[in-house]
């Protein structure tokens, strides 16, 4: 099928970022559907499923729109040997982008069966209906012939005009009614589910020893200790440039192997002071960018009743992803298959295919799942470690990242400060407004080797800096109405730890700056934080949220001291969902311990596709980001990651979740957009401005931890 | 040196060939082919390796393979009896307990050692029996009701 999109492997020109973000989508029907001749449904989409249940609500759509039971549909994800390229299961865009080219192609696949029909029935297309993949006359339904006798086994040769009528969101019922996910019982009773289950005839087992930093050289190797396993072909070591890795039989004696291999690395102090990070971040050099203007910020600033100032930090965080990467690869008659959970297979496929030196049609990457990944971390990086060491060995390989190989070798989401200068008029209204953000690059996805570690450590060689900086501007611009702003992207071109996307980008620390400061505002206005909000705001569905949220989250009831509820809002993108977030604490003033009770979001994404998993989704993304905005800081020291492990990088448990409510808006008129990532921005600035609300203290530093808490408590004390 | 090594694993005897300190979750995935105890840190810090060894919940990644002796060993695998899942599998699929699912196996078999020495835990009791199992996709409040649904399930076949 579209391994024809394989040709985009020829060239390397500027419109190959866009290409590998949206993909080269196709307009042949065959390369989108087939109906079996046992009347089974099978739609191919370039987008994966990463723990969201995508494979599910995809194929509501295909079933909705053609007309079949749901479970008449099967799903293949991202798969360069048999899926159209769709880009990047990124950006919350899979439902939006992936989900609007199936809808197309179902309701194209409709339209011709209905031609074929009218046809094999003798009767006008208007006299049709459609049931259960059943094509009947309505006025006499014995006359009835089914989707697969029409086409069942042939092609379509059609194409996909996006002309076809689509359904009416008023006449679903398979859209928009909760549905069991397909690949929850495979994985709840142990069939294989991830790409760490898949286990190939003669794989090998590999453990890649890294350098502390990827810059670090390797200058000697001691392998002493595996004299004797690697004399009986236990063990092999495998050398090329800097890239040093064990493949055994046997797993276990891979990961022992790999614990006694002694390498000697030469590595050069890289990262500034731990503590001296958001200065470094500031004094580094920048490319400058002004993403929003209007009316005049600085004379505005001048003339302000009064005006305030804050600056924010966003550490690194990490994606954590509950099991570390692993990846399968296996090449033979000189063509190299790959089995990874990377969320961009086409662009990996052209980086990989450069990695090893083979022509892209030769290298075919197939999606598995692996443990749920929030963005970019190891995926790609450990598919690119077994290929290495497939071609290299000639042997399927089987490579397991360990925790630690995780969290030092994984791209970060990248730490950020940013500065909020703002104005009132002597109405208490926001007359100006300038925002600035000194960020790191947002969007490092390999597209090609020298992306990859094992390219950079193959090669001896660091990737120049990439002049895309992409996604840290996301939610910088708010949508409150001021009538002077200026918003400010300072891009660092190099950056202390290699960073790339996690979730929403930075539209999680934009949206911490942008509603704790809104909060000060409103404090300084002496005005009620939803009341100061809803002023500044015309557009109906900001008020619907807002009110909503408030409502259910028992906004304005009154609370122990020691408690406090917060406020934050923000249309994700600046264009996307609708979502407003109450967060509801305990701070214990003598520890500076916070108890997150409560997170209520209401939360419109357009017309909901399935709202158990849009639930789902939020709930995920409010556990997830309050774990980020209380605990999570990616440490360092002068030459690599030190949090390496759950003790050092500590996450979330069961003690500490929030009890999350959530108050759906459905807007069936209204585009679906994405729901996984939008309820993460507001988390962390409900928080902060509950904590300010429980007990007077300003947390203007992520993560909120128990130090910082009694930090900010000193100067103003409680309350 | 390896070495063969008989294990009781879901009900049925095992017989292996390993070195003896292989940890029991290499043995369990690599050699019996079983897939429901999953890799997660290979520290003890996470639970996704869980299994049972009698009715206690444990983590496999590093526990020697030697050390099992013939004590049960459960897998998710082995939870279900007579083709009906364990009530807690029903559960968490009742209440689409999961998004990535990866931590999903650990939890199940953390929430069956719990249900078996405590039928009718509270909320607190299930977050405390919980603690050690980590969950990077914020399932952990739908989590909880699964496990509660799965002590209603119980009580039922009781019943």
């Amino acid at each position: 099928m579209s391994g024809a999109a394989s040709g985009s492997g020829s060239g390397w020109g500027s419109t190959r970022g866009r290409a590998s973000f949206f993909g080269e989508p196709t307009t042949a029907l065959d390369d989108r559907l087939a109906i079996a001749p046992d009347g089974h449904v099978t739609a191919y989409c370039g987008k994966v499923e990463l723990g969201t249940g995508v494979r599910t609500a995809l194929a509501q759509i295909v079933a909705e729109e053609l007309d079949v039971p749901l479970d008449r549909v099967h799903m293949v994800l991202g798969d360069t040997g048999r899926t159209p390229n769709d880009g990047y299961t990124a950006g919350s865009m899979t439902i939006r982008r992936g989900g609007a080219a199936l809808r197309e192609a179902a309701a194209e696949a409709r339209s011709a069966l209905l031609d074929l029909a009218a046809t094999h029935l003798v009767a006008p297309r208007e006299a049709l209906m459609v049931h259960d993949g059943t094509v009947s006359v309505r006025d006499d339904p014995a006359c009835a012939v089914t989707y697969a006798e029409l086409i069942g086994g042939r092609r379509f040769e059609r194409t996909i005009t996006g002309k076809a009528p689509t359904k009416s969101a008023a006449d679903y019922h398979i859209v928009g009614i909760p549905a069991p996910r397909v690949d929850l019982e495979a994985k709840f009773t142990g069939q294989p589910a991830y790409v760490h289950d898949l286990r190939l005839p003669g794989m090998l087992h590999a453990r890649v020893i890294r350098p502390p930093s990827p810059s670090a050289t390797l200058e000697a190797l001691d392998d002493s200790a595996l004299r004797d396993a690697t004399a009986s072909g236990d063990v092999r070591v495998v050398r090329r440039g800097d890239f040093l890795a064990v493949v055994a039989e046997r797993e276990f004696a891979a990961i022992r192997a790999a614990e006694r291999l002694r390498p000697t690395w030469r590595a050069t102090a890289q990262f500034p002071p731990f503590a001296d990070l958001h200065d470094a971040l500031r004094q580094s050099p920048t490319a400058d960018q002004v993403v929003a203007e209007h009316g005049d910020v600085t004379a505005a600033l001048q003339h302000a009743a009064r005006r305030l100032e804050a600056t924010y930090f966003q550490p690194f965080q990490a994606h954590a992803s509950a099991g570390p990467s692993c990846a399968v690869a296996d090449f033979r008659d000189g063509a190299l298959t790959v089995w990874c959970s990377s969320q961009g297979v086409f662009a990996l496929r052209d980086a990989i295919a450069e990695l090893v030196e083979l022509p892209p049609e030769r290298v075919r990457l197939i999606h598995m799942e692996g443990a749920g990944a929030y963005g970019h971390n190891g995926a790609d990086d450990v598919a690119a470690d077994a290929a290495v060491l497939a071609c290299e060995l000639g042997r399927p390989i089987r490579v397991q990242w360990s925790r630690a190989d995780e969290f030092a070798g994984e791209p970060k989401g990248p730490a950020m400060v940013m500065e909020a200068i703002g104005g009132l008029d002597a109405n208490d209204t926001i007359l100006a407004w300038e925002y600035q953000a000194w960020s790191p690059a947002h969007g490092n996805r390999p597209r090609a080797a020298l992306d990859l570690l094992a390219g950079q450590l193959t090669r001896r060689e660091v990737p120049t800096p990439r002049a895309f900086f992409g996604g840290g501007d996301r939610n910088a611009p708010t949508d409150y109405i001021v009538p002077n702003t200026r918003v400010t992207m300072h891009w660092l071109p190099r950056e202390p730890l290699r960073t790339s996307s996690l979730r929403s980008l930075g539209g999680a620390a934009n949206t911490f700056a942008n509603e704790s400061f809104m909060d000060e505002l409103a404090a300084a206005a002496k005005t009620d934080p939803l009341e100061f909000r809803l002023r500044h705001l015309t557009d109906p569905r900001a008020h619907d949220v807002l009110r909503a949220a408030a409502r259910r989250g028992d906004w304005g009831a009154p609370l122990p001291a020691g408690e406090g509820r917060g406020l934050a809002f923000a249309r994700y993108e600046n264009s996307e969902a609708y979502v407003a977030a109450v967060a509801h604490v305990r701070v214990n003033v003598s520890t500076g311990a916070i108890h997150l009770l409560q997170v209520t979001v209401a939360h419109d994404c357009g017309l909901i596709i399935d709202p158990d998993g849009v639930r789902n989704q939020i709930e995920g993304n409010v556990i997830q980001a309050a774990s980020r905005a209380l605990k999570e800081e990616v440490r360092f020291d002068a030459t690599g990651v030190t949090s390496l492990d759950w003790q050092t990088y500590p996450i979330l448990t069961f003690s500490e979740v929030p009890e999350v409510v959530i108050e759906l808006i459905d807007r069936p008129d209204e585009p679906s957009v994405g729901a996984g990532e939008p309820a993460t921005v507001t988390t962390a600035p409900a928080i902060a401005n509950a904590i300010y609300a429980a007990t007077g203290a300003r947390l203007r530093q992520i993560p909120f931890t128990p130090e910082r808490v009694l930090a900010a408590l000193r100067p103003t004390g409680p309350r | 040196m390896e070495r063969e090594l008989t294990l009781v694993v879901n009900g049925e005897r095992r017989t292996v060939r390993v070195a003896p300190d292989t940890p029991l979750l290499y043995v369990l995935r690599d050699d019996l082919g079983l897939n429901g105890p999953r890799f997660g840190c290979g520290l003890e810090q996470c639970g996704a390796c869980m299994v049972l060894r009698g009715a206690e919940a444990v983590t496999s990644c590093r526990l020697p393979v030697s050390e099992v002796g013939t004590a049960a060993i459960t897998t998710v695998e082995g939870l279900a009896s007579d083709g009906e899942l364990h009530p807690v599998q029903r559960a968490f699929l009742e209440l689409q307990a999961a998004q990535c699912g990866y931590c999903s196996s650990g939890m199940l078999i953390s929430a069956a050692a719990l249900l078996w020495r405590k039928p009718h835990p509270t909320d607190d009791e299930i977050r405390a029996a919980l603690d050690g199992n980590l969950c990077r996709c914020g399932s952990h409040t739908r989590i909880v009701r699964a496990v509660q649904r799965a002590a209603q399930l119980m009580w039922e076949v009781e019943a």
